[in-house]
């Protein structure tokens, strides 16, 4: 699934990153725990979390995903947006919580790691 | 080819953590190590750096290269850890509600460490520091 796709789906907003080398996104992990996602071992993983700080970008950055959807419209730090950039990692917010976000990706058919 | 780098790290300051790391992993990557030898050195990096940060009042990162090995060393002046056992079983954690709330205090970082790695080993000097060793071999890619 492409990330203007998983917006439409969760009427999400793209804070940066951009549409036109729009990886497939395959898989999802969701978690506020980083140290759960830093014992998770997948490529193309789309991180779903209600965890908004600069690590939640550092541990993206260690676990190699691309793609960061906060959930609840969690406010995103210009520091955390320009860390991510330079990163050339993609962060979309929603509105929506992280069960429900969850529960419409998998049923748009985003797969979990297990 | 033979490298060292030295990072240094505040404890308490959250902004930076995992700015080292980070180099590191930058670093490997131009000299082309495989992703998956990458990851487990970051993963194993990030968690010590946060740990410094989390627990300790400063430390410093020696970062070792050779052609086929990179070596770890973080050593920190803090509280030090009575119980090395107890501190590397899955779930124990004396994190601070604020180490929480960013996402680490689960009692996670040193297992992970631990499976991560090809060698480890904890010393620690209770009201003094702690000192951590990791080893990766850069040319397999199997755990
Ligand atoms: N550098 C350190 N200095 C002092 N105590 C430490 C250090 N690293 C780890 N510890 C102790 O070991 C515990 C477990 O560490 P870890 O597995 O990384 O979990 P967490 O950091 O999430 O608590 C910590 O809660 C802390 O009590
Ligand atoms: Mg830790």
């Amino acid at each position: 699934m492409k990330v203007r796709e998983i917006c439409s789906v969760l009427n999400g907003e793209l804070i940066c990153g951009d549409y036109k080398n729009d990886n497939e996104v395959s898989h999802a992990f969701a978690s506020d725990l980083m140290s759960d996602v830093l014992t998770v071992n997948c490529d193309s993983l789309l991180l779903i979390t209600g965890l908004a700080n600069l690590q939640t970008i550092r541990t993206a950055e260690m676990s190699d995903i691309n793609c960061i959807l906060f959930v609840r419209n969690k406010s995103v730090t210009p520091e955390m947006k320009t860390l991510a950039e330079e990163l050339g990692i993609t962060l979309i917010k929603c509105p929506l919580t992280m069960f429900r976000a969850s529960g419409e990706l998998y049923r748009a058919g985003i797969k979990p790691i297990y | 080819m033979a490298m060292s780098f030295e990072y240094k790290v505040e404890g308490g300051d959250f902004t930076h953590a995992g700015y080292a790391s980070s180099q590191v992993k930058k670093m490997l990557k131009q000299l082309g190590v495989d992703s998956t030898v990458i990851k487990r050195v970051v993963v194993c990096l990030y968690e010590a750096e946060v740990n410094i940060v989390a627990h300790a009042y400063s430390g410093t990162i020696s970062v070792n290269l050779d052609t086929d090995t990179i070596n770890m060393k973080l050593a920190d002046k803090g509280p030090g850890i009575a119980d090395i056992e107890q501190a590397m079983q899955k779930g124990f954690s004396t994190a601070s509600p604020e180490v929480r709330e960013m996402g680490f205090g689960a009692g996670m970082g040193l297992p992970n460490i631990s499976a991560n790695a090809d060698r480890f080993v904890i010393t620690s000097e209770p009201g003094t520091g702690t000192t951590l060793e990791i080893s990766i071999n850069l040319n397999s890619a199997a755990v």
